[in-house]
C-alpha cells in the first residue's frame, strides 16, 4: 500500500515537472493561433512545421544556433585547459603563499558576477571586443569554481605517481598530459558539461555585449523573439524547443558526471 | 608534494590567474570607484564630464523608492523561494532514498530536466502556461469551477507565480545534494534507533535534520545566493511590472546601467547587492559554527 | 594536446578579428530597424544603379532593443556610417557628439528642402538650430475605433473633443454593461497618452530651460486627471497584461478604441476580416476645446549621418534619394510607413486610402518633445511607473506628478550641471 502511494506522487510530482516540456513540443507543431484557445489543446489537431520554418527561414535562427554551439565549445575548451593547469599546480606543487592565494580565490567566489559587468563592459569596449565572440569568451576564460573542483581531484591522485614518473626522466608539461590529463578524466567531463551548460544559458551577458542579431545566441534571440513576437506562442514554443534540445541532449549523454558533479561540489573542505 | 618548483608552478598557474586577476579583480576595483562617481551617458560622450560625488549615489539608493521596491522584492522572493524549493527537494529527495522504489534513475532524471534548461526558455514556456485566458493553469482551475486568474498581470500574484516557477527550476538541483547527504548518514544509527523503538517521525528529527545540518546550510547559502540575482524570470515573463512589484535588484541594475547609462548608480546597486550576499553567507556560516558548537 | 588548445584559441581570435574588420571602398554600412530593414533591401539595387560607385550594406537592428544597441555600438566604436534612429533618439546621440550636423547639405541640396516636410516633423531634427536628420517616415498617434460600437451607443460622428470622448466612452459602457469589456484603451505603459493629452491642454512639461520637471503645472495635471478618470471608473483596462493582444481585443469588442500609429493598420487588417472589415476605422485627435484636430505626437524615424563615417558625401546621396517623393512611394508601399514628404501624400496610393485621410488630417498639428536624451528615461521609468500608480489609485494624481516632478529633477541634475557649466563659461 505505501509502496503504491510513494510512486504515485513520485508519479504526479515527474508529470508536474516534465509538463511544460510536453506542452513546449506540442505547441511548437500547431498552426498559427491553435494554441491561444480555451480549453486548451494538448496535441496538435493539425501537426505542421511552419513555426520551424519560420524559424529557419525568415527569423535566421541558424546563425544564433551555431553562435551558441561555437562559444559553449570553445569556452569549454579553454576554460577547461586553464582550470586543470591551475587545479593541478594548486594540488602539487608547493610555492609560498599557496594557501593565502587559493583562499582569497575561494572567499571571492562570493562576488556576484554582476559587480563587474560595467567595467568589464567598458575594458572590452576599449580594447574593441564588444559585439564580438571575444566579449564573451573572455569572462568565461578561467573560473574558480573549476580551479577548486580540479584541485579537489588532483589531491586524490597518489603523489608516488608523479615521483616515479619524474624518476623516469619525464618533464613537468609531460607529466601533466600523460598522466595527470588521463587521470583527470571524470572531473573534466564534470567541468565540461557544467561549463558547457553555462555558456549555453547564459542571458545577461550576451545581452549586454552583443549588438548585432547576427551575433546573438540562442537565449538573447530568444527573449528578443519574445518581445516582438510575444503574440505567436507557437513561434515561441519551437524556438524555446530549438534551445533547450542540445543541453538536454549533453545533459542525458552526461547525466552521470553531472549529477557526480553537483555532489562533489557540495563536499565542503 | 613535489618539491619546490616555484617556476613550474608559477607557468601552470599563470593563464587562469591572469585571467581571473585582469577580468575579475580588477573589474571589481573599478566598479567599486565608478560608484563614486556620476558615470553616465554624457560622460560616454565626453569623459572630462565626470564626477567624484563621494557615497551620494549610496545616499540616493536609500531615497530612491524604485530600489527599495525593487530590494523588498528580491527579498520576498529569496525569503518565499528559498525555504519552498529547500522543503520541496528535501521532501523528494527523501521519498526518492526510500529504499522500496523502483525506477530511480528515471524519477531523478525527470526531476532534474528543469535544472539544467535554459532559463529564458522555459521561463518563455510558463509564460504561456500562466496565460489569463488560456493559459493550463487556468483550465485546471475551470475544472474545478474556480474563474480565470490573471496570475502575472495581478500585482498580488505575480511575484508568487515567478517563485513557483523557478521553485520547479531549481528545486532538482538541491534534491540531487540531499541525496547525496542522505546516503552519506550511517545505516547504523537507524538501526539504533529501530532496536529502540523510534518511530519513524522520531527517527527523522533526531538523526536526518541533525545529519543534513551542513548540507542544508550549503543548500541554503547557494539557494540564496542564486536567487538574490534573479533577473532572467521577471525579465522574460512581467518586464518587473506589474506596479513594478517583479522588479529584481539586477534588473534594476540592468535598467540603470545598460537602457539609461546611469553607470555609476548602477555600479552602486552592484555593491549593494554584493554586500546583501555577503551578509546572508556570514549570517549562514554563523547558525552552521553555532550548532557544530554544539 | 595544448597545442590543439591553443591553436583554436588562435583560430578562434582570428575570427573574431575578421569579423570587425571593416570593408572601406564606398560601402555604407546602414542599420535600420525591423520590417524597415527588411524592406529597403528591395529599394536599394535602383539606388545602386543609379550610382554604381556605391555599394549600401545594409543591417538590421530588433525594435525592442534598438536603443541599447545602438548606445553600446557607439560605446564601443562600432557605429555604422548612417542609421534610422527613431526622433526622439536624435538628443541623445547628439549630446553623445555622435551625429553630424547636415545644415551645410541641406543648403547645398535640391531635394531636400525644410518647406518640403510637414513642419512638427522637420522641428524635430532641430537641436541648437542646428539639423541633425532627415525625416525618412512619419509617425503620429490617431485614434482607432469601432464604428458600429460607436453607431450603436449613438454616435455617428468620432469625438472632436475632450468632453465628447468621456461621454461617449460612458454612453459605450452603459451599452455593453452585461459582458467584460471597455470603451477605449489607455494603457498606463504607453506615456504617448499621457504625453499627447498634456500637449494639448498646453503643459509645458519641462521648466527652466529643460532642466526640471514640470508635472505639477497646472496644464499637465488637467491632462492626466482627465486619462486617469478613465481608469477610475473602468473605461479602460490597465496595461498591456490584460490585453495580451489589442488587435484580438478590438475584434472582440473589447475594447472600442485605441490610439495609436499607422504600424497598426495593416494588423487590424488581417485581425478584423469578412464582416468585422468594415467597422473599424481612424479619426485624428479629440482636441483640448474647439481645436480640431488636437496636437499629437511628432513620431518616425530620421535618417542621421555618423560623424565617424568616411563616406559622408555618398552617405548624403542615399538621404536625398530617399527623400525623393517617388521612393518615398514605393517604400510607403512596401512598408506601409508614411511618407514624411509632403509630395508623395498627392498621389492616389494615399489619397483613395480610407484610414489615411486621418493621418494626413494630424500631420498638420502635430509637436516635438522636449528635445533631451534624459527624455527617454523620463517618460518610460518614471511617467509610466506613476501613470500606473495613480490609474491604480495606489496614489492621488497630485502624488503622482509631485513624485514624478522629483525623479525628473534627479534625472535632470548633471543637465543643470552642465548648463550652469556652460553659462559660467560663457559669462567669463
Amino acid at each position: 500500500m505505501k509502496k503504491i502511494f510513494i510512486h504515485l506522487l513520485l508519479f504526479v510530482i515527474a508529470i508536474l515537472t516534465l509538463f511544460p516540456f510536453f506542452w513546449m513540443i506540442s505547441a511548437s507543431f500547431m498552426q498559427d493561433g491553435h494554441a491561444s484557445v480555451f480549453p486548451p489543446r494538448f496535441i496538435p489537431d493539425e501537426f505542421t512545421l511552419t513555426q520551424y520554418q519560420k524559424l529557419f527561414e525568415r527569423l535566421s535562427i541558424t546563425s544564433n544556433f551555431f553562435n551558441s554551439l561555437f562559444l559553449s565549445v570553445l569556452v569549454t575548451v579553454i576554460s577547461l585547459t586553464f582550470n586543470s593547469l591551475a587545479g593541478y599546480a594548486f594540488a602539487k606543487y608547493k610555492f609560498s603563499g599557496k594557501e593565502k592565494l587559493f583562499n582569497v580565490l575561494l572567499s571571492s567566489m562570493i562576488i556576484p558576477s554582476q559587480v563587474t559587468m560595467l567595467p568589464l563592459f567598458l575594458m572590452l569596449k576599449s580594447m574593441g571586443f564588444i559585439n564580438t565572440y571575444m566579449a564573451i569568451i573572455i569572462p568565461g576564460l578561467a573560473n574558480i569554481f573549476g580551479i577548486f573542483l580540479i584541485r579537489q581531484f588532483c589531491l586524490s591522485i597518489p603523489n608516488s605517481l608523479i615521483e616515479a614518473a619524474r624518476i623516469d626522466g619525464a618533464n613537468d608539461f609531460y607529466i601533466y598530459i600523460k598522466i595527470i590529463l588521463p587521470l583527470l578524466t571524470p572531473v573534466l567531463a564534470t567541468l565540461a558539461i557544467f561549463t558547457f551548460l553555462g555558456t549555453w544559458n547564459d542571458f545577461l551577458w550576451p545581452l549586454i555585449v552583443l549588438t548585432d542579431d547576427s551575433m546573438y545566441t540562442l537565449p538573447v534571440a530568444l527573449s528578443n523573439l519574445m518581445l516582438e513576437h510575444s503574440k505567436d506562442p507557437e513561434l515561441m514554443m519551437a524556438g524555446s524547443l530549438i534551445t533547450v534540445l542540445p543541453v538536454i541532449i549533453v545533459f542525458l549523454a552526461l547525466q552521470k558526471y553531472y549529477i557526480k558533479g553537483i555532489m562533489m561540489g557540495s563536499v565542503k573542505e | 608534494m613535489i618539491g619546490n618548483k616555484s617556476g613550474i608552478a608559477f607557468f601552470f598557474l599563470a593563464p587562469a590567474l591572469l585571467a581571473i586577476a585582469i577580468f575579475f579583480f580588477i573589474p571589481v576595483i573599478a566598479a567599486f570607484l565608478i560608484s563614486f562617481t556620476d558615470f553616465d551617458i554624457y560622460t560616454l560622450g565626453n569623459f572630462s564630464t565626470i564626477r567624484f560625488i563621494g557615497l551620494k549615489n549610496y545616499l540616493e539608493l536609500f531615497k530612491d523608492d524604485l530600489f527599495w521596491t525593487a530590494l523588498g522584492n528580491t527579498f520576498l522572493f529569496v525569503i518565499l523561494a528559498g525555504p519552498l524549493s529547500i522543503f520541496v527537494s528535501l521532501y523528494a529527495a527523501i521519498i526518492l532514498n526510500s529504499k522500496i522504489v523502483k525506477l530511480k534513475a528515471l524519477f531523478r532524471l525527470s526531476y532534474f530536466m528543469p535544472v539544467v534548461t535554459t532559463l529564458v526558455a522555459v521561463a518563455i514556456v510558463w509564460r504561456f502556461i500562466y496565460h489569463p485566458n488560456f493559459g493550463i493553469v487556468n483550465y485546471f482551475l475551470s475544472l474545478f469551477g474556480i474563474s480565470s486568474v490573471d496570475w502575472l498581470g495581478n500585482p498580488d500574484l505575480a511575484l508568487p507565480s515567478i517563485v513557483l516557477m523557478a521553485v520547479w527550476k531549481n528545486f532538482g538541483y538541491n534534491m540531487i545534494i540531499f541525496i547525496a547527504g542522505l546516503q552519506n548518514i550511517p545505516e547504523e544509527l537507524y538501526e539504533a534507533a529501530n532496536i529502540e523503538g523510534a518511530n519513524n517521525w522520531q527517527k527523522f528529527k533526531s538523526i536526518t535534520i541533525p545529519m543534513l545540518m551542513p548540507t542544508t546550510i550549503f543548500i541554503s547559502i547557494i539557494t540564496m545566493i542564486g536567487y538574490f540575482q534573479l533577473f532572467a524570470e521577471p525579465y522574460v515573463m512581467t518586464q518587473g511590472g506589474p506596479l513594478n512589484r517583479t522588479l529584481s535588484i539586477v534588473q534594476y541594475m540592468y535598467q540603470e546601467g545598460f537602457r539609461w547609462w546611469n553607470m555609476g548608480y548602477s555600479a552602486s546597486i552592484a555593491f549593494v547587492l554584493f554586500f546583501i550576499i555577503f551578509i546572508g553567507t556570514m549570517i549562514q556560516f554563523r547558525v552552521q559554527k553555532y550548532l557544530s558548537s554544539k | 594536446m595544448i597545442k590543439k588548445f591553443i591553436l583554436v584559441f588562435i583560430i578562434s581570435i582570428f575570427f573574431t578579428a575578421c569579423n570587425s574588420v571593416h570593408e572601406t571602398k564606398n560601402v555604407i554600412r546602414f542599420w535600420a530597424m525591423g520590417s524597415e530593414a527588411e524592406n529597403i533591401s528591395k529599394i536599394i539595387p535602383v539606388f545602386e544603379k543609379e550610382n554604381p560607385d556605391i555599394k549600401i550594406k545594409v543591417q538590421q537592428v530588433p525594435w525592442t532593443a534598438a536603443q541599447e544597441k545602438l548606445i553600446t555600438a557607439f560605446a564601443s566604436d562600432n557605429m555604422p556610417d548612417m542609421c534610422q534612429l527613431g526622433n526622439t533618439w536624435i538628443p541623445q546621440f547628439v549630446s553623445l557628439n555622435a551625429i553630424e550636423d547636415l545644415s551645410e547639405f541641406i543648403n547645398k541640396s535640391n531635394e531636400i528642402k525644410p518647406d518640403k516636410f510637414f513642419k512638427g516633423i522637420w522641428e524635430t531634427n532641430i537641436i541648437d538650430n542646428k539639423v541633425y536628420g532627415i525625416p525618412w517616415y512619419v509617425d503620429t498617434r490617431v485614434m482607432f475605433y469601432r464604428k458600429d460600437i460607436f453607431e450603436n451607443a449613438g454616435f455617428t460622428q468620432p469625438p472632436k473633443n475632450w468632453d465628447e470622448l468621456y461621454n461617449l466612452c460612458r454612453k459605450i459602457k452603459q451599452h455593453n454593461e452585461r459582458n467584460e469589456s471597455y470603451p477605449i484603451f489607455i494603457p498606463t505603459n504607453e506615456w504617448s497618452n499621457f504625453i499627447i493629452y498634456g500637449l494639448q491642454s498646453g503643459a509645458e512639461l519641462l521648466k527652466e530651460n529643460n532642466t526640471k520637471g514640470n508635472f505639477s503645472s497646472k496644464g499637465f495635471k488637467e491632462a492626466f486627471s482627465y486619462l486617469i478618470k478613465f481608469h477610475k471608473e473602468k473605461l479602460t483596462p490597465f496595461g498591456m497584461m490584460q490585453v495580451t493582444n489589442v488587435y484580438q481585443a478590438m475584434a472582440d469588442g473589447y475594447i472600442s478604441i485605441y490610439i495609436s500609429g499607422p504600424w497598426n493598420i495593416p494588423e487590424f487588417k488581417n485581425w478584423m476580416k469578412g464582416d468585422l472589415a468594415d467597422k473599424w476605422t481612424t479619426a485624428a485627435m479629440p482636441g483640448y476645446r474647439n481645436e480640431y484636430p488636437g496636437l499629437s505626437l511628432a513620431g518616425g524615424s530620421s535618417l542621421v549621418l555618423f560623424r565617424s563615417s568616411k563616406h559622408k558625401k555618398e552617405v548624403w546621396k542615399f538621404i536625398e534619394f530617399l527623400s525623393r517623393p517617388d521612393v518615398q512611394l514605393k517604400f510607403y508601399s512596401t512598408t506601409n510607413n508614411l511618407p514624411s514628404v509632403i509630395k508623395s501624400w498627392e498621389n492616389k496610393l494615399l489619397t483613395e486610402n480610407v484610414y489615411m485621410k486621418a493621418f494626413y488630417e494630424q500631420l498638420q498639428n502635430v509637436s516635438p518633445m522636449p528635445k533631451i536624451p534624459e527624455w527617454e528615461q523620463i517618460v518610460f521609468s518614471k511617467l509610466q511607473q506613476y501613470a500606473e500608480f495613480a490609474a491604480r489609485e495606489k496614489m492621488t494624481v497630485d502624488e503622482a506628478l509631485k513624485n514624478l516632478d522629483k525623479d525628473a529633477d534627479k534625472i535632470l541634475e548633471k543637465r543643470r550641471w552642465l548648463e550652469n557649466k556652460k553659462r559660467r563659461k560663457n559669462d567669463r
